[in-house]
């Protein structure tokens, strides 16, 4: 029964919200705020800290060509990521999207079945597919294609084919929602009026599923950009992305302020680019792939 | 009571595998089902014992390297110690000191007790972050089998006292594929191999600053302890990464890159290059002139349960058990051959040395890489990243 009060009224939304936003704050705010006072302290050579304000970190992060080289590194293999995933990911989606087989949820639980198995796992099985002694080399040898195994692994574009198999699945769903809900009067009608089945796809049916692959454009980069793994395992020397070296900064070399601050700058970078997405297309799109 | 009990039969038992009477999987099998019935029956009592004491802990935390070194401890050192003294062994991994270290760090003392460190330059680092503890060796009787050199330098850092005790050593040197290297070509060449332009994209290399400058010493003619030129160190780095196919960063990944023909060279570590060589690849190793040795150490952090960690030391070191985990791990024990009998599996593991006084390995000299490392591991994190 509503209560009558209006006081009471009041307050009933952010009581109802009171969980939700004491996880937000301990589980997020808290912990940024942290890194944020950790990005002003300094690291003295025995790896012990030095509180105070001091800007050094960001100075060295923001004017040094290292660090902006490996993010433009990073941002370079989330986007090449990201436009793989939105080509081959569009046909699977809109295959499932259109298909009369009646069991379309067995074929959506097909695309989640990936995430069962660790990622970590996931991303070494390259290592047995395009290794010198992996399934297609062998396969190549045995054809007669080649006579001796070619270098395939720890590359760039290794990190990339393992972001992709990482990634794939949340480009498909997003287009996937995008697609379901087009009127598929709006089709018929086109194809009605004289539109070639190209066409119509062109002119109604990929206009219409661009949120859907906004939102796993944004969700495909923003997931490649602070990738850690998958350069550690299928990169070479130099295919370092910026998690990388946070990774390094705070692990290898003790520095925690230093590895704060690039964090900060990868949050910041990425958050501006969230930001940009919610201005035009909104993030209620990404909400609904996941149902 | 029951503990003493318990403690006796252990004793016995142990008495019995040392004389050869219990076949090891017995021994095992036997130690195994005295947990278990500890496990049992004995916890209930355990825990009242454990409260009328509060300074026994219910358990103790060791951290090592995981993979067949972990794989050891847990089945020689851990299941019996927990089997005599009720006291469980939580068994952690990491990757490597520095990401231990981070943890550790980020922890509240006491949480972690005792790591499976490298060498010297760990020791003077945890202690110079004021994390190591003070040993009482009354507790520890077979730290007295233990190699002298090897307590001496951690003596030296700790002002005479010991907040480790050394466990193991063992050699980074040259790993390479008899197939496609003979060893004749690896005895002229040595180091110089890591950076020889044939064998671009089949070259590897451990992702670890401190291995990747000695070896761009040796293969730049100068004393790794003593580096004068550390442009041209910087130079021979690069040339190797440009000419590597990857950095590796487990002995795993090494194992695998190496058993799968991924590269053909690349430095190693012994014991892992023993399993190679073990499971029947024919993979070679080879020391060079200056090639790196090092030992490793039990470590135990301050904050920690003292007495029940010196037990758990002490029961490491017994020569039964620190044998069976060096036949574990491929890597000699720290026990003086002039003290101790090792076994013949022992004495033929690479970089075993008979003497017991280890002259012949070259260690990492702690003062001069702590005073470099804040400066050199941040170069290298820039020049392993194309820089």
């Amino acid at each position: 029964m509503a209560s009558l009060d209006p006081m009471d009224n009041r307050w009933r939304p952010w009581r109802l919200l009171a969980p939700a936003l004491t996880a937000v704050f301990l589980l997020l705010v808290v912990p940024i705020s942290f890194i944020i006072v950790y990005s002003f302290w300094l690291r003295t050579a025995t790896g012990a800290d030095i509180a105070g304000f001091h800007l050094d970190n960001w100075e060295e992060v923001l004017t040094d060509p290292f660090y902006r080289d490996i993010m433009v590194f990073t941002i370079w293999i989330a986007f090449a990521t990201t436009v793989v995933c939105a080509v081959a990911g569009y046909i699977p989606a809109y295959f499932i999207a259109t298909t009369q087989f009646k069991h379309k949820a067995f074929l959506l639980l097909l695309l989640m079945l990936p995430f069962w198995i660790s990622y970590i796992i996931r991303t070494m099985s390259w290592i047995n597919i395009l290794g010198s002694s992996g399934i297609v080399n062998v396969a190549l040898q045995w054809l007669g294609i080649t006579d001796e195994p070619i270098q395939m692994l720890y590359n760039q574009w290794t990190v990339i084919v393992g972001l992709v198999h990482f990634l794939l699945p949340f480009m498909i769903l997003n287009i996937y929602v995008s697609l379901y809900a087009i009127d598929r009067n709006l089709v018929d009608a086109a194809r009605s009026l004289g539109c070639t089945g190209w066409q119509s796809f062109r002119e109604v049916t990929l206009p219409l599923s661009v949120p859907g692959l906004a939102a796993g454009s944004l969700l495909c980069f923003v997931l490649a950009a602070g990738t850690y793994i998958t350069p550690v395992v299928l990169g070479g020397p130099t295919d370092a992305m910026f998690a990388n070296l946070v990774f390094d900064a705070i692990i290898t070399q003790l520095n925690w302020p230093l590895g704060s601050a690039l964090s900060l700058v990868l949050l910041i970078l990425l958050g501006v680019l969230v930001a940009i997405y919610n201005r035009f297309a909104g993030l209620g799109q990404i909400a609904k792939s996941f149902g | 009571m029951t503990k003493m009990d318990d403690t006796k039969r252990y004793e016995r038992l142990l008495e019995r595998y040392g004389n050869g009477d219990l076949e090891r999987r017995t021994f095992l099998g036997l130690i195994g089902a005295a947990a278990v019935t500890a496990g049992v029956t004995g916890l209930p009592i355990a825990k009242l014992s454990r409260q009328a004491m509060a300074a026994t802990p219910d358990q103790v935390r060791f951290d090592g390297w995981g993979g067949v070194v972990s794989e050891a401890f847990r089945e020689y050192a851990f299941k019996p110690y927990t089997a005599k003294t009720g006291i469980d062994v939580v068994d952690g991994t990491f990757g490597g000191a520095d990401e231990y270290l981070a943890r550790v760090k980020a922890s509240q003392p006491g949480e972690y007790n005792i790591a499976h460190l490298s060498g010297v330059f760990d020791y003077v680092r945890y202690h110079g972050l004021e994390l190591s503890s003070e040993l009482n060796e009354a507790n520890i009787p077979n730290l007295e089998n233990v190699i002298t050199a090897l307590k001496d330098v951690l003596r030296n850092v700790t002002g005479g006292k010991l907040s480790a005790v050394p466990y193991d050593y063992g050699t980074t040197s040259l790993a390479y594929n008899r197939k496609y290297i003979t060893d004749d070509q690896m005895k002229s060449d040595g180091v110089n191999l890591l950076i020889d332009e044939k064998y671009k994209g089949k070259i590897g290399g451990w992702g670890e600053w401190k291995t990747r400058i000695w070896y761009g010493a040796l293969q730049t003619e100068q004393d790794p302890n003593d580096i004068q030129d550390m442009d041209a160190v910087w130079d021979a780095i690069r040339k190797h990464r440009d000419l590597s196919l990857k950095y590796w960063a487990s002995g795993a990944e090494l194992m695998s890159l190496l058993a799968e023909e991924e590269i053909y060279v690349t430095e190693g570590w012994s014991g892992r290059i023993k399993a190679l060589q073990d499971q029947g690849h024919d993979i070679g190793y080879f020391d060079p002139p200056g090639g790196l040795g090092w030992q490793e150490c039990l470590f135990v952090l301050k904050g920690s349960p003292m007495a029940a960690c010196e037990e758990l030391l002490n029961f490491m070191l017994e020569p039964e058990v620190a044998v069976a985990v060096a036949e574990g791990q491929n890597y000699p024990p720290a026990l003086d051959p002039n003290k101790v009998e090792l076994s013949a599996k022992v004495k033929g593991l690479p970089a075993f040395d008979p003497t017991g006084t280890l002259s012949g390995l070259n260690f990492f000299d702690p003062p001069y890489w702590n005073a470099n490392e804040a400066d050199w591991s941040k170069t290298f994190g820039r020049v392993q990243k194309g820089y």
